[in-house]
């Protein structure tokens, strides 16, 4: 790495005699989205440097893995990105299908795509929600914003809801297929709320991309370069808004996403503006998949797994197997050891939150404060998942 | 009124604006939480009497009821002065308006001179508690409210300056007067761009988003004010609305014609009041509809663009009335 691109490290800056400050932004902060905690050392509104501190939300999560069986985990696998639900259960159940070579009947993979699609835009709106309340304050324009995108993700949990009974832990996947298949008229329900979403999104950008406040914030500011990302290792629409085009989907397709045609948006100028850019156009390739899925549903099980007597009875061969699915924030991954029991022998989770975090402290040293409080939105970090 | 002292007069003349302004300015909060509600698809109020009409009170009622905390750290002199400091200013205010031809506290000869002069002010005010409060966040805001203040000051004394000098008179009475045949917004071009830059200044001097950048909450979490608590606080929300109230009644005034409007004399009051609500709600329109600008970029603005566009429009406005008068 770079001089250049190695982040400035609190410790080594000099304080004698300079008019330097330091600020604790978090773990309790009204943008901290969650419990972040970044300790800001500013000259003035600038920031020279940025100390970030992760673990508050930390609860064991994959030490709790060891003690679950393959049929129960996937409906705690949710908690890990509970914004994303869909997507770490996801990655769980793939996991332990191709570490027992189970096969997925094609309606459940369709199914799988479905509701990850979904999930996608409303995780999308959920982010565009609290990024222009980050930036534009709870009593104000943000919040408008926020309340608009919460409405439209509240329409996508009905969905969920009616689907599996739940709106924020789902439990829909497990292993060899998914547990739930549509209810009668949800196909119909589907259609509509994606085309509802679809036409305000146009709603959305009348809203931000003629505002020209909305540019001045966003345009040039937390500038990721190619490289930097590429070092760093983030995932995701950031990677994709630094000119990088890499997504799971495209890059090695799981779940049958080959037999569906979408774009893979890239941006080249790296910045907030530039992955505002990259999710708006994965909301509308998310809808695409969306239709595309329910227009081409096919018929069949559901799941290639006879029903259940015991928790106990799925079982997975000695092996370590390591799977990765695009969720909204990134690669999610999930790694994998099995015993040949019922439970895993352990259990390790790549959150994409958590690897998109390690960008910070390159990207907001020279920034206002202000500016740290955007580029932390745009990151779009869910601290379920980076804690664990 | 004749057998009564000129002083008694004065007195229970700004007693009576007082209390009036008190409740306008609570239910004026009211208006603000219903009307942004209405923006984002969302109800307000409503448990609170009937569609949430006694909330005022019930936060009023709260907010007295809360514990009073000062940081140990704070210097606590200054730290309960502040709301004070900060108050003060923003009621004196209302004491130049007449609401009605004569109806009035004090129509001074430079109303609007004394109105800019206390209503920035308020700066002191802001300060102090920012200060007092030893936080480093408090500190931030009270460092960017000097900054901000002192800068959109000036663009809307520019602002206020063009109805002034169409009017020819400091005295509000006398442009409320003036504007009887035609409001000052309907003059061409120059009434619609001066208008247009009170605005904007005054939506910057009331710390308004999307010019909020000293409470900006999701930076500095609550800014100068994080450290208040209970009535404390009500005095600082209090003034806050009441220089909200104070500029929209002025831009009214200026721009808006005051009282004149359609009905019998006595209806003029109410159209003023209606008129200083429609002002209010602009800008509450925009500030639940624009995200907030960064400190460098708001002084940008009003350094680079908004005071030298409201000099030319001073001159342009100059010079069109001595145009004018032969």
């Amino acid at each position: 790495m770079s001089p250049e691109t190695s982040p400035t490290i609190v410790k080594t800056l000099d304080y004698t005699g300079s008019e330097r400050l330091t600020m604790n932004m978090g773990p309790q902060h009204p943008s901290a989205h969650g419990v972040f905690r970044a300790i800001l050392t500013l000259e003035g509104e600038k920031v020279v440097a940025v100390d970030a501190v992760i673990g508050y939300l930390h609860r064991c999560h994959e030490k709790l893995s060891e003690t679950l069986t393959y049929a129960q985990y996937p409906s705690i696998a949710s908690k890990t990105d509970y914004v994303a639900a869909m997507t770490s259960e996801l990655a769980y159940v793939s996991a332990a299908e191709r570490l027992a070579k189970i096969d997925v009947p094609k309606r459940a993979q369709y199914l799988r795509v479905l509701v990850a699609e979904l999930q996608r835009v409303a995780s999308h709106c959920l982010w565009l929600g609290t990024w222009c309340m980050d930036m534009g304050g709870a009593l104000g324009g943000g919040a408008t914003v926020f309340l608009y995108c919460i409405r439209e993700r509240e329409l996508v949990l009905d969905l969920f809801e009616s689907l599996t009974g739940a709106r924020l832990l789902y439990g829909f996947h497990q292993v060899g297929g998914v547990r739930y298949d549509m209810p009668e008229g949800w196909a119909g329900e589907c259609r509509k709320t994606v085309d509802l979403i679809e036409q305000r999104l146009l709603e959305y950008e009348g809203l931000l991309e003629s505002n020209a406040f909305f540019q001045m914030r966003t345009r040039g500011v937390g500038v990721i370069s190619r490289e930097l990302a590429e070092d760093v290792g983030i995932g995701g629409p950031l990677l994709r808004a630094s000119g990088v085009a890499f997504d799971l989907r495209r890059a090695q397709p799981y779940s049958s996403y080959e037999d569906f045609d979408f774009k893979v948006p890239v941006e080249t100028a790296g910045d907030c503006y530039a992955r505002y850019q990259v999710r708006m156009v994965e909301f509308r390739e998310s809808i695409k998949i969306v239709r595309q899925v329910l227009d081409g549903l096919p018929e069949g099980p559901i799941s290639s797994r006879p029903g259940l007597k015991s928790v106990a009875q799925v079982r997975v061969p000695k092996g370590e197997m390591y799977t990765r699915v695009e969720g909204p924030r990134g690669e999610v991954g999930c790694y994998l050891i099995g015993d040949g029991g019922a439970k895993p022998y352990r259990m390790k989770w790549r959150g994409a939150s958590f690897s998109n975090l390690a960008v910070l402290p390159y990207i907001i040293p020279g920034h206002q404060v202000a500016d740290v409080v955007a580029i932390m939105g745009s990151v779009d970090p869910v601290f379920g998942e980076v804690d664990r | 009124m004749t057998g009564l002292h000129p002083a008694l007069v004065g007195l229970i003349a700004s007693s009576v604006l007082l209390g009036a302004l008190l409740g306008l300015v609570a239910y004026v909060t009211l208006l603000e939480r219903k009307f942004a509600a209405r923006l984002q698809s969302r109800i307000g109020p409503y448990r609170v009497g009937p569609h949430g009409l006694l909330q005022p009170i019930a936060d009023g009622v709260k907010l007295l009821l809360k514990e009073d905390l000062v940081p140990a750290d704070a210097d606590r002199t200054i730290f309960n002065l502040a709301p004070l400091v900060f108050l003060v200013p923003c009621l004196l205010i209302f004491a130049t308006i007449p609401f009605a031809p004569g109806l009035g506290v004090a129509d001074l000869n430079i109303g609007v001179l004394f109105f800019l002069a206390v209503s920035s002010m308020e700066i002191v005010g802001l300060f102090m508690a920012g200060w007092s409060s030893n936080n480093k966040y408090a500190l931030l805001s009270a460092m960017r409210a000097v900054n901000q203040v002192i800068s959109y000051d000036l663009p809307l004394i520019m602002a206020a300056l063009v109805p002034v000098i169409l009017a020819g008179s400091l005295q509000l009475s006398a442009i409320a007067d003036a504007q009887q045949g035609l409001w000052f917004v309907f003059y061409p071009v120059l009434g619609q761009l001066g208008f247009l830059a009170y605005i904007v200044a005054s939506v910057a001097a009331e710390n308004r988003v999307p010019f909020d950048i000293l409470e900006a909450e999701s930076e500095l979490v609550a800014g100068f004010r994080v450290e208040y608590s209970g009535m404390k606080f009500a005095f600082i929300q209090l003034a806050e609305y009441a220089h909200v109230m104070g500029t929209s009644f002025l831009g009214a005034l200026l721009f808006l014609g005051a009282w004149s409007g359609p009905g019998p004399l006595w209806l003029g009051p109410l159209w003023f009041l209606l008129k200083a609500l429609g002002v209010f709600l602009l800008i509450t329109w925009i500030r639940w509809s624009f995200i907030r600008v960064r400190v460098d970029q708001i002084l940008q603005i009003s350094w680079k663009l908004l005071l030298p566009a409201t000099l030319l429009l001073v001159m342009a406005t100059a010079i069109t009335v001595v145009m004018r008068i032969p």
